[in-house]
C-alpha cells in the first residue's frame, strides 16, 4: 500500500506492507531510529510518538493507519536548535540513565502536560503508567515533568504540532 | 597565582550522555544497518525438556526472503562448541556442555533449536513457523528439592545428578571464627527460618541484540552487552577466532543490571552465521524471547539458623542454600551464591558462621548475575531473621541491630567471613535515617492503630546493610576459582590542543561514566569538564578491560583513570620544567598549571601538550608523548552501607499494601556526582521494592513460563511506586584514593528486606511471621487469615494476642 506520512515536518510517501507497524516504518524505512522498541505486547511505551499531536504507542498502530497524518518523534522535538522544555527538564533533573525508555517517556510527558499543564505528583505518575523505565525508579522523571510544567511556553507542546500540521495540509496536502 | 578552581568531584553535574539520549541521536545496536545486512531469528523450544527426534527445515528454506536455515548439525557439526562458564566454583563441579543450538535434547523452554537467516527480520520470523521439529517430551524438573531427591529424573543424564556443586565456608575451619554447631548446641535461643528468593527477570528495557560484520579483514561485532572485552576474549576462545581479528563494540546499551553479562549462544550463532555467509548479520530479540531466554536472577531457597543469648547477643549463623542454576551454567552463574556467602553476616559481629550452598540444575532458563548478585539474597535473609529474632526476644528490632553491629571506632574490622571492612559508620547513617523517617512518631502511630483496630495497619521495616563492592582484588577472585582477574584499565591521551581523550575498560550501560570520569579527569589534570571525552565500549579504542558489573566501575575503573592521570602529570613535569627553565623540584602542579614555586611563572597542561606535539624543544631523551595508561587492581573491596526504613500500610480487608514512606541514608563514601548517586539509589530501590511486592516468574507444571511478557510479569510503573527520601552520610573508603565505595547495587540490596519487614510488622498481630515474595494482596490477605505455616519460628500461638477485634471486623472471608 502507498502511504504518505509527515514525520518531523518532512513528508514521506512510501510503499508499505499492510502489516507493517508504524514503529517499524519509522525505524526501518525512514531511518527514524530515535524511536525504539522495548516489547511486543504494547506494554512498555518505549515506542511512543505523537500522531496528529497525541501520544500513541507506535508499535500498536499500523503504518497504513498513519496515512495522511502528522507524526512527531523524539528527533523532531527540538526546534531551531532549542531543546523542548521537557527534553531540557529530563536533563536538568537526571530523569534518565540508560535512556532507552526516554524518547517514549518524553513524548508521553508532553502529551500529559498538554492535558494537564500543572499536574501534581500523582497525576504525573498515573499519566506515565503506560511507560516503563527500569533504571530511574521514576522519581526524577516525575520531578522532570513537574519542572517542565513550569517552563512550558505556549506552543511548546502538541498544540504546536497540530498548528504545524494544519499549515502543512494547507501547503501541500494530498 | 593560585586561582582556586572548584573541584569537579562532588558536583551534581548534569550528564554528558543525556544530550544524545534525549534527542534520539543514539546508537542502539538495533539501529545499525549495514549494506547487504541479513537478519537472524532463532527458533526456540516450546518444551522445557524434550528429545529432539527430527528437524525438518525444507519448507523454511524455501520461504520468502530466506537465505539460510541452520540447526546444530550445520553450525556445530562436531558438537564441539560449548558456551563458556568463567566460574567453576569447585574442582569437581559437574558442568554440562552448553551448546550454541540444542542438538539432541532441549533443557529449558526457550532454548534455541534452529536459526533462520533472511533478508528482513519479518521474513526470518515468518520462516521460523515453517520449521517442523518433532519432540519427545522428557520429565520436567522445576523444583530444586525434588531435583536433588533420590531417583529424581535428570536434566543431563550424562552427569548422573542434578547437583552441580556443593560449596562451603566454615569459620572454624577457615580460622576466622568459632564453630556453629557448638554455638547451636549451647545457645539460649535458636531460631530457624526458611526464606525463598523468587526468580526474577533483570528486564533491562533494551532487548539483547548483536550485529556481526565479517566483510573486512577484521570481524566487527556490535552487541548490547555489559562485557565487550570479556565477550571478545570468550568469543575468541569459544570459536577459535584469532582475538586480534575480532573487534567488539558495545554502543549505547539500554540497561543491563547483570542481565547483559553473559556470553550468549545467539552472539556465537551470529558470529558463525555471518562468517559462513560472508555478510553482515543482525540478531535482535523480541521481548518475549528476552523473558524466556535471557538469564534470570535470584531463585534460592535459604535455610537460616541464628543463635543468640536471651539478651540479644548473636552467637552464630548457619546458612544452607539451594541455588537454582537453571539448565546450564551461565558465565558467572555458579558463583552468584558465593558472592552472597561473604555477606550473610552483614554489618554484624558474628562469632561463628557456616555457609553451604548446593547448586542445582533444573529444566528452566539459566540464572546468572542480577543487580547485586548474591548480596541482595544474603541481606534479605539476615535482615529478615534479625527482625524475627527481635520478636522472639521481645526486643525492638533496631535495638537488636545496634547491639550486634560493628561500632564506628572498631573499623577496620575483620568479619567472621575473613573480609576486612575498611570504614563505616552505621550509627551516623541510622541516626540520620531515623530522624528523616520520624521513627519514634511512626512507632507511636503504629501502636495507636493496633489499639484502635484500624482497618489499615501500619508496619515499620528496617534494613541496615553493607555490601562488598568494587569486584575485585584479583587474588581474592583467584582464591574463589573465578576465571579472570578484577583489575581495570584506563588510558589518557593528551591531544595537541589541550583536550583529553580517556579510555576506560569499564563500559557503561546507563550509569553515567562519561560524566563521572570527566569530573575525575578534570580534577586530576586541571582541564575543563567539557574538554574531556570518555571513550568506552570498543575493544579497539579501550583495548583492555574487564567491563561493568558488581559496582566496580568507579572504585576500580575510576581509580585506573586516576592512576593514568598521575602518570600524565609525571610525564608532563620534566617537559614543563624544561620549558620554564627550572628544576623539576621547583614545580608544583595544581589546577592544570605547573607553577614555579613562589613565583607567577607557570605553564598549563595544554601548553605542555602542544609543546610535546611540536617536539621542537623537549628535554634530552624525553619521548614526545604525554599519553599514558594504567591498570589498577584493588587491594580490597569497598563496603558501602546504609540504613533503610520503610513504613507500609496494609489494608487488613484486602491485603493491599501502600508504601507510605521510604527513607534511606546510604554511605557510598565520597560521591563523585551526587545527582548520579541519587539516581542510582532511586533505580535500585525500585528494583528491590519490585522484588518485595511485584515481580516473580511463574511456570506451569509443563515448565512453560506463564510470566513471559510485560503483560504478565509485573514490572512496576510510576503509579506503583512512591517517592523516596534519600540522603547520604560520607565515610570515605580508605582503600582507594577517591574514597568512593560504589552505589549501583545498594538500593536493590537494602530495599527488599526493608519492605518485607514493614509488611510483616504490620500484620504480625495476625500470627504472621513470613509471607513469600512477591507480597501480593492475595498472599498478604491469605497470611492474615491463616497465619504463617513456617515451622520453627515463633508461630501464631505466640503472636497475635489482643488483636481479635480486627479479625472480627475483617469481613473479607
Ligand atoms: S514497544 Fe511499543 S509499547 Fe513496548
Ligand atoms: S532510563 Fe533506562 S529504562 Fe528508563
Amino acid at each position: 500500500m502507498r502511504i504518505t506520512v509527515t514525520v518531523d515536518g518532512t513528508k514521506y510517501t512510501d510503499e508499505v506492507e499492510p502489516r507493517t507497524l508504524l514503529v517499524h516504518h519509522l525505524r526501518e524505512k525512514l531511518g527514524k531510529v530515535g524511536t525504539v522498541v522495548g516489547c511486543d505486547t504494547s506494554n512498555c511505551g518505549a515506542c511512543t510518538v505523537h500522531l496528529d499531536g497525541h501520544s500513541v504507542k507506535s508499535c500498536s498502530v499500523l503504518a497504513v493507519q498513519a496515512d495522511g497524518c502528522e507524526v512527531t518523534t523524539i528527533e523532531g522535538l527540538a526546534r531551531d536548535g532549542q531543546l523542548h522544555p521537557v527534553q531540557k527538564a529530563f536533563n536538568d533533573n537526571h530523569a534518565l540513565q540508560c535512556g532507552f525508555c526516554t524518547p517514549g517517556m518524553i513524548m508521553q510527558s508532553i502529551d500529559l502536560l498538554a492535558d494537564n499543564p500543572d499536574p501534581d505528583e500523582q497525576a504525573v505518575r498515573e499519566g506515565l503508567e503506560g511507560n516503563l523505565c527500569r533504571c530511574t525508579g521514576y522519581q526524577n522523571i516525575v520531578r522532570a515533568v513537574r519542572d517542565a510544567a513550569q517552563h512550558m511556553s505556549p506552543g511548546a507542546g502538541p498544540e504546536a504540532e497540530r498548528i504545524a500540521e494544519t499549515k502543512h495540509a494547507g501547503v501541500g496536502g494530498d | 597565582m593560585t586561582a582556586t578552581i572548584e573541584p569537579e568531584v562532588g558536583k551534581s553535574r548534569r550528564r554528558k550522555e543525556d544530550e544524545r539520549l534525549i534527542t534520539g541521536r543514539t546508537r542502539w545496536t538495533d539501529n545499525l544497518s549495514l549494506p547487504g545486512m541479513l537478519h537472524m531469528a532463532v527458533l526456540r523450544s516450546p518444551f522445557a525438556h524434550a528429545k529432539i527426534v527430527s528437524i525438518d527445515t525444507s519448507a523454511a528454506k524455501g520461504a520468502s526472503g530466506v537465505v539460510a536455515v541452520y540447526t546444530a548439525k550445520d553450525l556445530d557439526p562436531e558438537g564441539a562448541i560449548g558456551l563458556p562458564c568463567a566460574w567453576p566454583i569447585t574442582p569437581d563441579m559437574k558442568a554440562p556442555r552448553r551448546p550454541v543450538l540444542a542438538a539432541d535434547t532441549v533443557n529449558f523452554a526457550g532454548e534455541g533449536v534452529a536459526v533462520v537467516v533472511a533478508r528482513t527480520s519479518a521474513e526470518a520470523h515468518d520462516a521460523l513457523e515453517e520449521i517442523d521439529v518433532e519432540y519427545d517430551e522428557l520429565p520436567v524438573i522445576l523444583d530444586m528439592e525434588a531435583a536433588i531427591a533420590d531417583g529424581a529424573p535428570l536434566v543431563h543424564e550424562d552427569l548422573g545428578t542434578n547437583t552441580s556443586a556443593v560449596w562451603k565456608f566454615d569459620s572454624a575451619e577457615a580460622g576466622t571464627g568459632g564453630n556453629v554447631e557448638e554455638a547451636i548446641s549451647s545457645a539460649e535461643v535458636v531460631l530457624k527460618r526458611r526464606f525463598r528468593q523468587q526468580r526474577l527477570v533483570p528486564a533491562f528495557m533494551e532487548p539483547r541484540a548483536c550485529v556481526v560484520d565479517p566483510t573486512s579483514t577484521q570481524i566487527t561485532m556490535w552487541a548490547a552487552t555489559q562485557v565487550p572485552h570479556i565477550l571478545r576474549v570468550m568469543s575468541a576462545l569459544t570459536l577459535g577466532i584469532p582475538e586480534h581479528k575480532l573487534r567488539v563494540i558495545a554502543p549505547d546499551v539500554g540497561g543491563g543490571f547483570g542481565g547483559k553479562i553473559g556470553v550468549l549462544p545467539e552472539e556465537m550463532m551470529s558470529l558463525l552465521v555471518a562468517q559462513k555467509l560472508g555478510k553482515p548479520v543482525k540478531w535482535n530479540e523480541t521481548r518475549s524471547e528476552t523473558m524466556l531466554a535471557a538469564h534470570h536472577g535470584r531463585d534460592q531457597i535459604q535455610d537460616i539458623t541464628i543463635t543468640s543469648t536471651r539478651d540479644g547477643q548473636v552467637t552464630g549463623l548457619k546458612v544452607e542454600l539451594l541455588a537454582n542454576l537453571g539448565a546450564y551454567n551461565g558465565l558467572v552463574g555458579p558463583g552468584v551464591p558465593i558472592l552472597g556467602a561473604f555477606m550473610f553476616n552483614a554489618i554484624y559481629k558474628f562469632p561463628a558462621y557456616h555457609f553451604a550452598c548446593t547448586n542445582v540444575y533444573t529444566t528452566t532458563t539459566l540464572t546468572d548475575a542480577y543487580r547485586g548478585a548474591g548480596r541482595p539474597e544474603a541481606t534479605f535473609a539476615i535482615e529478615r531473621i534479625m527482625d524475627e529474632l527481635a520478636v522472639e526476644l521481645g526486643m525492638d528490632p533496631m535495638e537488636l541491630r545496634e547491639k550486634n553491629w560493628i561500632k564506628h571506632e572498631e573499623f577496620p574490622f575483620t568479619t567472621v567471613c575473613g573480609l576486612t571492612y575498611d570504614s563505616g559508620n552505621y550509627e551516623a547513617a541510622t541516626e540520620k535515617a531515623k530522624q528523616l523517617f520520624d521513627y519514634d512518631g511512626l512507632r507511636a502511630e503504629q501502636a495507636e492503630r493496633r489499639k484502635s483496630g484500624d482497618k489499615v495497619q501500619l508496619g515499620i521495616g528496617i534494613s541496615t546493610f553493607t555490601e562488598m563492592c568494587g569486584l575485585a582484588p584479583s587474588r581474592v577472585l583467584g582464591s574463589l576459582d573465578y576465571g579472570a582477574g578484577g583489575w581495570e584499565y584506563a588510558s589518557i591521551r593528551m591531544l595537541p590542543t589541550g583536550k583529553v581523550e580517556v579510555t576506560t575498560g569499564a563500559s557503561a550501560h546507563g550509569q553515567g561514566h562519561e560524566t563521572a570520569w570527566s569530573q575525575i579527569v578534570a580534577d586530576q589534570l586541571g582541564v575543563a569538564f567539557e574538554d574531556v571525552e570518555i571513550l568506552h565500549g570498543d575493544t579497539q579504542s579501550s583495548h583492555k578491560g574487564l567491563d561493568t558489573y558488581g559496582s566496580r566501575s568507579l572504585v576500580v575503573g575510576g581509580i585506573a583513570v586516576i592512576k593514568a592521570a598521575e602518570k600524565v602529570v609525571a610525564k608532563a613535569k620534566p617537559i614543563a620544567a624544561h620549558l620554564l627553565e627550572c628544576a623539576e623540584d621547583d614545580l608544583e602542579f595544581a589546577g592544570g598549571k605547573f607553577t614555579v614555586k613562589g613565583t607567577d611563572t607557570s605553564t598549563t597542561m595544554g601548553d605542555v601538550a602542544l609543546a610535546t606535539f611540536f617536539a621542537h624543544n623537549l628535554p634530552d631523551g624525553v619521548e614526545p608523548s604525554l599519553d599514558s595508561d594504567a591498570t589498577f587492581d584493588p587491594e580490597n573491596f569497598s563496603f558501602p552501607h546504609g540504613t533503610h526504613l520503610c513504613a507500609a500500610e496494609v489494608d487488613t480487608e484486602t491485603g493491599r499494601i501502600k508504601l507510605r514512606s521510604y527513607v534511606c541514608v546510604d554511605d557510598v563514601g565520597v560521591a563523585v556526582n551526587p545527582l548520579i548517586v541519587e539516581g542510582q539509589v532511586h533505580g535500585g530501590l525500585a528494583q528491590g521494592i519490585a522484588q518485595a511486592l511485584f515481580e516473580g516468574t511463574e511456570h506451569d507444571e509443563t515448565g512453560t513460563l506463564t510470566t513471559g511478557t510485560f503483560a504478565d510479569y509485573l514490572l512496576p510503573s510510576a503509579a506503583d511506586l512512591p517517592s523516596f527520601t534519600t540522603d547520604r552520610t560520607e565515610t570515605p573508603s580508605t582503600t582507594n584514593p577517591l574514597g568512593a565505595k560504589g552505589v549501583g547495587e545498594a538500593g536493590t540490596i537494602a530495599s527488599t528486606p526493608a519492605v518485607v519487614n514493614a509488611v510483616i510488622d504490620a500484620v504480625r498481630q495476625f500470627g504472621v511471621n513470613d509471607i513469600e515474595m512477591p507480597l501480593t494482596p492475595m498472599r498478604v490477605w491469605h497470611a492474615m487469615r491463616h497465619g504463617t505455616t513456617d515451622a520453627g519460628g515463633p508461630g501464631r500461638d505466640e503472636a497475635g494476642g489482643g488483636l481479635g477485634s480486627i479479625d472480627a471486623t475483617g469481613g473479607a472471608q
